[in-house]
């Protein structure tokens, strides 16, 4: 397939706004302010099916129909570059090698809102990644991209560059909001929704780095062309795969949406890492989605098509287990992480993942007693859906996952008091 | 607080929201930048400059990880142990590092040179195992990489 979102990922300079306008980059943006009427914008990438590739799929151009018509108060745009669900790195890729194509993004879409700010809310620990973008911002401003009457319209948007400072919890739409209201990073319930009542209480919608980039070429090449990319009106357009784990070329890989599992690992990522060693489990779309046993990998890799076999495409950061692979281990690095991350607001999360990584901690270390099992996947179920966000149902899912599907394993630990496979690899 | 330039860069972060609260995270970060770490006083500082309370600041400066509450060494070694780092060899990275520089998670070395945090997903799985060293990533490391590149700073 033809590079899309990474065409210039590599060139040189290509974080800058010459090489970017000399591949004609912001035209489509000159083209469009001012000329195209946002609801016209919106009404395409509706058409195109894009859907959010942060992690929930929701469809974009729905989404940013719940945004007032009318406007009573200041509209926002969120950019949600908070990268941190473990196995994901696309969207650093896409900021470090092409910002620009993340801000005319961005901002066509900061338009199709009629949005008066856009602030990109980067994770604290890019801080090279964040220089980069705020280099590419004076940029933009000193073109008139950004600011006041862009383009020679009657619209003005001004874009910041936001860092964070370290909580996974803050890629979460309405704790990200919270956050950049410079307070903790609590999730809110919703309703109301950001679009009624987001950033102070603003109209707001917030999409992820990788959603907004596709935008552009929606307009440009038309929301046909997109949709016509992946299987079926559902599931379109370009996508980028982050391949980690026990794979021979780890990496960022571009491809239509639906690429199969296994062209991901065998073909693109080289193999798996140790020609002894064979696929065990993938986790496919960022550590909160269900773990696939080997055998499960004969799938495609998209919405629809993953969902459908008990997981989620979430934020496709696909990580590879070879049979080295100590499950148990494994789930016991997720669920310390869920545990570390957990904000505290919600008792069955703050409580359950402490509670779930300790069980875990005690069968990996060979002290796993009889009904432990069980016990994890009680405290497991009593998360799920009982959490004002995500997050707890991200801590759920890998452990109900895990345990169901290997069972025998975590047995195996408690029984032997001693990990026994790693003893065997 | 910490002089002209840094009183002109505050001043300017706050027209950049539509209200003085909302650049309290960025301010953190000037603090952080020319102090080293936030203390008590400087949260102190930073609520009445946005008009909003020291606990408030304080919790704050609490709920997240990159905020120092306390001085870290001269080179801060943040290794990543989450899933995809720990498959790629992360654990034996750490234990190499706690040996070669003689602290534990958490500690400092007692020249004041390096600290060490073990930390989650840095969002680098691709190019595991990985650490970050004040603000710049060290990806695709080995143990021998590890030795140079700490050997090589003053």
């Amino acid at each position: 397939m033809e590079k899309i979102l990474t065409r210039n990922v590599h060139k040189e300079n290509s974080e800058t706004i010459e090489v970017y306008e000399a591949g004609g980059g912001y035209e489509t943006y000159r083209k469009t302010i001012g000329s195209v009427a946002p609801a016209d914008v919106t009404e395409q990438v509706k058409k195109s099916g894009l859907r959010g590739r942060g992690g929930a799929g929701f469809p974009c151009g729905l989404k940013w129909t719940f945004m007032p018509k009318e406007k009573t108060k200041p509209h926002y745009l969120l950019v949600n570059a908070d990268e941190s669900e473990p196995g994901t790195f696309k969207d650093r890729l896409l900021i470090e090698e092409d910002p620009h194509q993340v801000i005319e993004g961005s901002m066509l879409s900061a338009y199709a809102m009629n949005a008066d700010a856009c602030y990109i809310y980067i994770r604290g620990e890019f801080v090279r990644p964040a220089e980069i973008l705020q280099r590419a911002v004076e940029e933009a401003y000193a073109k008139g991209y950004a600011g006041k009457k862009i383009c020679g319209s009657d619209w003005s948007c001004e874009l910041v560059v936001h860092r964070g400072a370290g909580a996974y919890i803050c890629g979460e739409e309405t704790a990200l909001m919270t956050s950049l209201e410079g307070d903790r990073g609590y999730p809110r319930n919703k309703p109301p929704f950001p679009a009624q009542a987001g950033f102070f209480g603003c109209p707001t919608t917030i999409n992820n780095v990788e959603t907004l980039a596709c935008v552009t070429y929606i307009l440009e090449r038309g929301a046909e062309w997109f949709a016509s990319i992946g299987p079926d009106e559902r599931n379109t357009g370009p996508k980028l795969y982050a391949l980690s784990g026990h794979v021979k070329r780890p990496g960022v890989y571009e491809a239509p949406m639906g690429l199969p599992l296994q062209d991901l690992i065998y073909d693109l990522g080289g193999g798996m890492l140790h020609d002894d060693r064979p696929l065990k489990a993938c986790i496919p779309g960022g550590s909160s989605v269900p773990v696939l046993t080997a055998d499960e990998c004969n799938v495609n890799l998209d919405f629809d098509s993953l969902s459908k076999i008990g997981t989620g495409l979430g934020s496709a950061g696909v990580m590879i287990m070879d049979s080295s692979t100590c499950m148990v281990n494994a789930l016991h690095r997720i669920a310390y992480f869920y545990d570390h991350e957990s904000c505290g607001q919600c008792t069955p999360c703050r409580q359950g993942t402490g509670w779930m990584r300790r069980i875990l901690e005690r069968i990996e270390n060979g002290q796993g007693r009889d009904g432990d099992i069980d016990l994890l996947k009680n405290v497991a179920d009593n998360i799920e859906s009982n959490t004002i966000c995500a997050l707890g149902d991200a801590a759920a899912w890998p452990v109900q996952s895990f345990v169901k599907k290997f069972r025998d394993e975590f047995q195996a630990h408690v029984d032997a008091g001693k990990c026994t496979v790693l003893t065997n690899a | 607080m910490f002089g002209q330039e840094f009183e002109k860069k505050v001043d300017h972060l706050v027209t950049l929201y539509p209200r003085p609260q909302a650049a309290l995270l960025p301010v953190l970060w000037e603090i952080q930048k020319a102090n080293g770490w936030i203390d008590g006083e400087c949260e102190k500082w930073a609520g009445q400059r946005l008009g909003v309370s020291a606990a408030h600041v304080h919790g704050v400066v609490t709920f997240y990880t990159m905020y120092k509450q306390r001085p870290t060494g001269k080179y801060h070694i943040q290794l990543c142990t989450t899933l995809s780092c720990m498959l790629r060899g992360s654990d034996d990275l750490l234990v190499h590092l706690k040996k070669k520089l003689d602290i534990d998670v958490g500690e400092v070395t007692p020249d004041g040179k390096f600290s060490l945090a073990r930390v989650e997903c840095l969002g680098s799985c691709g190019t595991a195992p990985m650490f970050q060293l004040n603000d710049d990533f060290h990806e695709d490391l080995t143990i021998d990489k590890v030795d140079q590149l700490l050997d090589s700073l003053d």
